[in-house]
């Protein structure tokens, strides 16, 4: 997996991240938070369907669908009380949304590590991205077999 | 120069009064001189979401952590993190912060370690202030730089180390964590990462009371006669005993210790932040499975 293969929409928000002092990088993450979608209309009545990521430290719940065009979308939705989880799920739904499932597979385990918060957030804390990342990446093999 | 008590009758009815501040007396004292609020949280973006006004966020992962030893931050770093926060020595320090308290506990603690006289905790924490209706800002403070001194961190009154706890059977120990940490089914939160222990159950004598047994419903503390049902009822305690508490980190057992010091006025409480993530990786220490304490090991001296 070489640097260059990152899809622009991850690279750009790691470059976003990165771009900013340690303090302000908590801010970037708070306004992803905010900007977490709801779930379309047609999920909302379907807890069935989403699986509790039971890494993080607070109820956050993921679901991801591969449309009929092989798009990947993922689903996500944790209490407005998490704003870190929050803000973790919403950085992959706007970073993974639209991509290919290879693509996706192919997005480096430690993207997390990689987006400047480790300091802002403490490792710990990342690695309910990781979890929400793996377990994003486990649910698009199972959907598409690859 | 200390802020006059809370004097709500609940409070009087713990060993230590001034411990405490309700919801009504920290918003009718938010502009007095000499007084901090500090918000500690576990999730580290709460406080940016709002917060009580004036307040200053302390973090436990960023701010409280050596960031390289496992151990607390050392004195230069506390003095320079309470300079920055606008904290002087003899300020009075409100703590409040998510999930009962957990962390505003831990935080509380932690600034016990340097000796801080004056630091109260916001009964019912964050939860509590905002089902109270009571607003919260997301403007930053303006804070004013201090000159907080360097002062030694004093841990022997307060926190346990692994000898110590070894050196202590035979005397109380009381486990924090959940029935299934505490039995050995897992070895971490239900719900929360595995932060990696090799072995799981717990301290060979220990009492289990998890820590959130001492919160109301409504994040409050219960009341004093609630807690000495818990603690000297269930859990076997008696006046004058020289207690030790556990958890997984150290950060839940900080909220059972201060309900024990100052709640229920045990003297010489230690916290042991070693707690489970030491225990139970450590070579040749005894370790008890299932919901019975098991027998109490020789002292080790």
């Amino acid at each position: 997996m070489t640097e260059e293969a990152l899809p622009a929409q991850l690279s750009d928000i790691r470059e976003d991240f990165l771009a900013l002092e340690q303090r302000d990088r908590l801010q970037l993450l708070l306004e992803f938070s905010n900007e977490l979608p709801e779930l379309p209309e047609r999920y909302r009545d379907h807890p069935d369907l989403f699986e509790r990521v039971v890494e993080c430290q607070s109820p956050v719940f993921i679901f991801v669908e591969v449309d009929a065009e092989n798009t990947f979308h993922l689903y996500a939705t944790a209490p407005r009380e998490s704003p870190t989880t929050r803000g973790f799920a919403s950085i992959l739904v706007q970073g993974l949304d639209g991509l290919t499932p290879e693509q996706v597979l192919a997005v480096p385990d430690d993207f997390p590590q990689s987006i400047g918060l480790t300091q802002a957030v403490s490792p710990l804390r990342i690695r309910g991205m990781s979890a929400l990342l793996a377990r994003s990446k486990r649910q698009v093999r199972e959907r598409t077999g690859l | 120069m200390s802020i006059a008590l809370d004097p709500a009758p609940k409070f009087a009815e713990y060993a230590h009064p001034e411990r405490l501040v309700s919801a009504a007396w920290l918003q009718a004292n938010l502009d007095t001189d000499g007084l901090v609020v500090v918000e500690s949280d576990e999730d580290v973006l709460l406080y940016e979401t709002g917060h009580i006004r004036g307040s200053v966020k302390v973090d436990w992962h960023t701010e409280l952590n050596d960031p390289v030893t496992r151990d607390f931050i050392d004195p230069t770093a506390f003095a320079a993190m309470l300079s920055e926060k606008g904290i002087s020595r003899d300020s009075t320090i409100v703590v409040y912060g998510d999930k009962s308290n957990w962390w505003a506990a831990y935080a509380l603690w932690v600034f016990t370690l340097f000796g801080h006289a004056d630091v109260r905790l916001l009964d019912g924490g964050r939860d509590n202030w905002v089902a109270e209706g009571r607003e919260l800002t997301t403007e930053r403070p303006q804070v004013t730089p201090t000159a907080y001194p360097v002062v030694e961190r004093n841990d022997a009154p307060i926190r346990a180390f692994r000898d110590d706890v070894l050196a202590h059977f035979g005397n109380p120990l009381i486990d924090v964590r959940s029935p299934e940490e505490y039995t050995g089914a897992r070895t971490h939160m239900p719900a929360y990462p595995e932060e990696g222990a090799l072995r799981g159950g717990h301290i060979p004598s220990a009492a289990s009371v998890p820590w959130a047994r001492a919160a109301a419903d409504d994040s409050t503390f219960k009341g004093r006669a609630e807690l000495d049902a818990i603690y000297k009822g269930e859990a076997g305690l008696s006046e004058g005993d020289n207690v030790i508490a556990y958890c997984r980190i150290g950060e839940r057992s900080s909220h059972t210790w201060f309900v024990l010091t100052y709640l229920l006025g045990f003297e010489g409480v230690r916290n042991y932040d070693g707690s489970w993530t030491e225990w139970g990786n450590a070579v040749g220490v005894p370790i008890v499975l299932g919901t019975d304490p098991g027998e109490t090991p020789q002292a080790r001296r």
